[in-house]
């Protein structure tokens, strides 16, 4: 593994867990975000250099592009930049407690698993030339039933989204199109 | 490269599980579930460098339903700012009895 490499991949992890530890630790709500997009920028260096291409420029587009923007679009569509709103956002103790275990059992796992040493792919398994190639081939020939009903699921996702997020009338009347 | 990656995989998903935990923005929680994803994705594309291009393809499937999470759920935050006038789960205890 060339050493331009090696730096790199640490370099863009370190970078990846230091904006999500910033990304816990802000009170506004648009830094947090802000930070979170930062994350997954760094994710989408890994995943290219895991050679995986195409899940990286998914990655920029969905994640980065256009669910982060989803969040910040709500956070100022309901005015919750200002700090004073957030001051005490963080939970007392009981929460704080349940946190600290949580971590601990995650980083004991962690622990555990760094015992194992996975066995690195040989020399013989070069990276694909193109790279959209295999993807393609097993979500269109294997997993093509599964591919077909997320369209469903995208479309119940839409429809669902538009009658929670819909205004009813103040009367508690709920006809559609009474109230727009 | 898998075991580092694997490494990173896992100190997200914590850092993930501690923001649920002790955040009480609903926004802010949110993003945490997001971020936790994102770990798993991260533990997908590392393994299929080992096992194949399924975890790729699974990745695109996570993906997916991430997306649709997040319209709903947020559409299901909107909702709750308009009754409540906030979204701090303090003032979301409706369950509590």
């Amino acid at each position: 593994m060339p050493l331009f490499y090696t730096f790199n991949f640490y370099l863009f992890g370190i970078i990846a867990i230091a904006s999500a530890l910033a990304f816990v630790t802000r009170k506004s709500p648009v830094a947090a975000a802000l930070w979170l997009v930062n994350t997954m920028f760094s994710l989408a260096a890994l995943y290219v250099m895991l050679d995986a291409h195409f899940i990286g420029v998914i990655q920029v587009l969905v994640y980065a592009g256009a669910i982060m923007v989803v969040f910040l679009f709500v956070v100022m569509l309901l005015n919750l930049g200002q700090g004073s709103a957030t001051t005490t956002d963080i939970r007392a103790w009981r929460g704080r407690l349940a946190a600290g275990a949580v971590g601990v059992v995650l980083v004991a796992q962690l622990l555990t698993m760094l015992r194992v040493r996975l066995p690195e792919p040989g020399p013989d398994a070069a990276p694909p030339v193109n790279a959209i190639t295999g993807v393609a081939d097993s979500l269109f020939t294997e997993n093509l039933v599964a591919f077909e009903l997320t369209s469903v699921l995208l479309l119940a996702a839409i429809v669902g989204a538009v009658v929670l997020a819909r205004r009813t009338a103040p009367d508690g009347a709920d006809e559609p199109g009474a109230d727009a | 490269m898998i075991t580092e990656s694997l490494f990173f995989s896992a100190i997200l998903f914590a850092i993930g599980a501690i923001g649920v935990l002790t955040r009480r923005n609903a926004i802010i929680i949110f993003m945490c579930v997001e971020l936790m994803l994102n770990a798993v994705n991260l533990s997908f594309v590392a393994l299929s460098k080992l096992h194949g291009v399924a975890g790729q393809t699974f990745v695109i499937f996570v993906m997916t339903v991430a997306a649709a999470e997040a319209a709903v759920g947020l559409a299901i935050i909107i909702a709750v700012f308009r009754h409540f006038k906030s979204v701090d789960l303090r003032n979301i205890n409706l369950l509590k009895g």
